[in-house]
């Protein structure tokens, strides 16, 4: 009996044996497929941020891609906004699924850089590949942007905007004004507010991104630091400075123009878009790169959006400088903590990038949206096939770049604070209750400075080493 | 009578629990238990550095104005939908009681709006208030008041309150018409023969027979203002304009998700889970033992 019971105890064990090595097997040949590349292409995971109309730019130049060649596939998929997608493609690389590569705004920037082993850089991956970008003709405003202080690429600039000024060019003509000529200084902005008032216009001027655009790019136009160490691109212990006297007037001064029916607030984020394309708002500074939106929405067409740089102070000493960027950039990510990418995945996602960095697709990606050219060869191949005569104001957001001569300051280089996203909220919130008539812009400013200096505190701590 | 004695040994009753057992512990202690290690914890946003802080986090989130301000706020929200939600549900299931005409019809159309998400409730809502697109906003505003909740706070608190609370009103409305025709009608008829007007009957025969169903609505309206209220406010204000709309669910959200500071938020939702564990014991401890079935 116990001699049955051990043959029995046998006999499982061999089926046993063989389900194994089959398994072995199966897994196997599950880990070889993608290398060997029978079973069909290397599949690169791309999440984006990037809502229609764009989004469906975005995943045509990968549907390109993806024509061109038959080794790797970039399956796009769209993972809600900007901040949707970054919290999505962390939350991700905690449980090891994390994208190939993620698309993440300018705020997460501090973010990604902090991000060590979670992300792949630029520079390492083109180096191991053998795969070359051309970073030295990217524009330098693009470039600074995404590169360590010794010029090392960490992400890959792809959608990178600026903000600037639209307006509707019917509301000026039935407020008596020139529609050819934008109010290029803020005192004349506020005139011309006053005057679409007069002439029955609810919501003269309002402002998308309110705090990317009235509080970040006005500290860059004007040569202010928004924060310390160059606006935090000197190292992780930069302080917020937004509480300068200048800034104050600044805010002050949008609190009465509210109070006098000049300026409306359109909502957070991207919610100022809506208003001027609906027609509502007849000037807004907002992304260049709702220009493709607002074209086709605003009532009129093309030919009612005027197109302007963001207004300053000629009191400044040298202002305008040049304005800084917003937009995205392209992250390569490993997989999770304790998981890396196989060579062939890193060779399919600088290919992928390579892709993007030719001139034919970033001058296209220009023209179809209003977002910049970021290389200058696609700069020059869009301005020799004379797109920009044609298209009076696609060009604006460029030349706005390199105001001031081109030559950056270390407040006007862009921004890089961890916890942005957190930062940018609290200044949105401290904005708003002041706008409410809670505080004054004074308070405001300085709460923001306050509470913002938290945020970077926690997040030096958490990030050191 | 021993119960114990229907299943010998412990094999086939601990069998028999497994399933519920496995549900709570995947759902329920394994998560809570995670918070509790996270707020112990503070971390990068990959989770790659990670430090043992015992209770600092609790100590940051405590002594942090701005949740002080954000505790008081869910308080006067909470009641306030509670409130609202009780009050007209209550109001709608004595006029169904009655014999009206088209009871059915009137009674099915209450129950509806139960069948709304919280997001698509506010996005109707938003359709409604908008300042720019919603009829009833460009209405106020073109009367000459000036309606814009994006930038007024007390005027986005008044919308997520009626928002909402008008989403809770169908649940109290089945309740409370539930509660209502469970009151035997000879007791009112007595009453009635006694002299008793329709409002004194009301007050002193059905609404202390309601009780249990009231304090039952009271303890699950507060537990979903504080809870479930998340997506009106989140498709509504997000928290602003300020933080005037900011809630302890939605701060715990905003920290831990968007913030990405995963300790802080951690420590934010083991205060809330006290508070709910609190709750519940007060309703099991008090409310059961006084309220009148």
């Amino acid at each position: 009996m116990l001699r049955g019971y051990g043959r029995a105890a046998n006999n499982v064990g061999r089926v046993l044996m063989k389900r194994r090595t089959l398994g072995l097997a199966s897994a196997g040949m599950a880990l070889s497929a993608p290398a060997l590349a029978q079973g069909g292409p290397i599949e690169i995971q791309f999440w984006h941020g990037l809502a229609q109309p764009l989004g469906g730019l975005l995943e045509a130049i990968s549907a390109e891609f993806n024509q061109k060649q038959q080794r790797f596939r970039i399956v796009p998929s769209f993972r809600g906004g900007y901040p949707e997608t970054m919290v999505a493609a962390i939350a991700a690389f905690r449980a090891g699924t994390a994208p190939h590569i993620v698309q993440m705004f300018e705020v997460g920037t501090g973010t990604m850089m902090a991000a060590g082993r979670a992300i792949k850089p630029v520079h390492e991956l083109l180096s191991e590949t053998g795969v070359s970008i051309d970073f030295d003709d990217y524009l330098p405003a693009v470039k600074g942007y995404y590169s360590l202080s010794d010029g090392r690429m960490m992400g890959m600039p792809f959608n990178s905007s600026t903000a600037i000024m639209f307006y509707n060019k019917d509301a000026f003509r039935r407020a008596g004004l020139n529609p050819d000529v934008a109010p290029a200084t803020w005192a004349e902005l506020r005139e011309a507010a006053l005057k679409l008032k007069a002439s029955g216009h609810q919501m003269p001027f309002t402002s998308a991104w309110p705090t990317w655009c009235q509080i970040e790019q006005f500290s860059a136009i004007h040569n202010m630091p928004l924060a310390s160490l160059d606006n935090g691109f000197g190292g992780l212990g930069t302080q917020l400075q937004i509480n300068n006297p200048r800034m104050t007037q600044q805010l002050a001064m949008l609190m009465e123009m509210g109070r006098e029916g000049g300026f409306r607030w359109g909502g957070r984020d991207s919610a100022g878009d809506g208003v001027f394309a609906s027609g509502q708002a007849a000037i807004v500074h907002a992304s260049s790169g709702a220009r493709a939106r607002f074209l086709r929405e605003v009532p009129g067409g093309a030919a009612n959006v005027g197109a302007a740089m963001l207004p300053y102070h000629p009191d400044v000493q040298g202002a305008p400088y040049n304005s800084i960027i917003g937009g995205a950039a392209f992250w390569a990510m490993n997989r999770g903590p304790n998981a890396r990418r196989s060579a062939d995945e890193n060779r399919g996602i600088a290919e992928f990038f390579a892709h993007l960095a030719s001139t034919d697709v970033a001058a296209k990606w220009h023209t179809d949206t209003g977002f910049l050219p970021v290389t200058k060869k696609a700069f020059e191949q869009v301005r020799a096939s004379g797109f920009y005569t044609q298209n009076p104001g696609a060009d604006i957001p460029i030349q706005q770049l390199l105001r001031g001569g081109g030559q950056m300051t270390g407040n006007t280089r862009g921004i890089r604070l961890g916890g942005f996203v957190e930062i940018r909220v609290i200044m949105q919130e401290e904005m708003e209750r002041a706008l409410q008539g809670q505080q004054t812009a004074e308070a405001a400013l300085n709460n923001t400075v306050t509470r913002g200096n938290v945020v970077l505190r926690n997040f030096e701590r958490a990030n050191r080493g | 009578m021993s119960q114990s004695a229907i299943f010998k040994g412990v094999v086939v009753p601990y069998l028999l629990l497994a399933p519920q057992l496995l549900v709570t512990a995947v759902f329920f202690f394994w998560p809570a238990a995670q918070a509790i290690w996270q707020s112990l914890l503070r971390e990068d946003a990959f989770g790659l550095n990670s430090d043992f802080v015992w209770f600092e986090n609790f100590v940051e989130v405590l002594t942090d104005p701005t949740w002080l301000d954000a505790a008081l706020r869910t308080a006067l929200f909470s009641v306030s939908v509670a409130t609202l939600a009780l009050g007209s549900a209550l109001f709608l299931a004595v006029q169904a009681d009655r014999n009206i005409r088209g009871a059915t019809t009137y009674k099915t159309l209450l129950i509806w709006p139960y069948a709304v998400a919280p997001a698509v409730a506010a996005v109707l809502w938003l359709f409604m208030f908008h300042p720019n697109i919603g009829v009833f906003g460009r209405a106020l505003n073109a009367l000459g008041i000036t309606w814009d909740y994006r930038l007024n706070g007390a005027q986005a608190m008044t919308l997520v309150i009626f928002a909402s609370a008008w989403k809770q009103v169908s649940y109290n409305f089945i309740f409370f018409l539930a509660g209502l025709q469970a009151i035997p009608k000879s007791v009112l008829e007595a009453a009635a023969i006694d002299g008793a007007s329709p409002r004194y009957r009301f007050w002193t025969v059905v609404f202390p027979l309601l009780s249990p169903t009231a304090f039952f609505l009271l303890v699950v309206n507060l537990t979903y203002a504080f809870f479930e209220t998340f997506g009106v406010i989140h498709s509504l204000t997000q928290g602003g304009p300020g933080k005037s709309t900011e809630t302890l669910i939605y701060r715990a959200y905003s920290d831990g998700v968007m913030n990405l500071n995963l300790g802080t938020s951690a420590a934010q939702s083991v205060i809330l889970m006290l508070l709910v564990i609190a709750l519940t014991f007060v309703q099991f401890r008090f409310v059961e033992r006084r309220v009148h079935y």
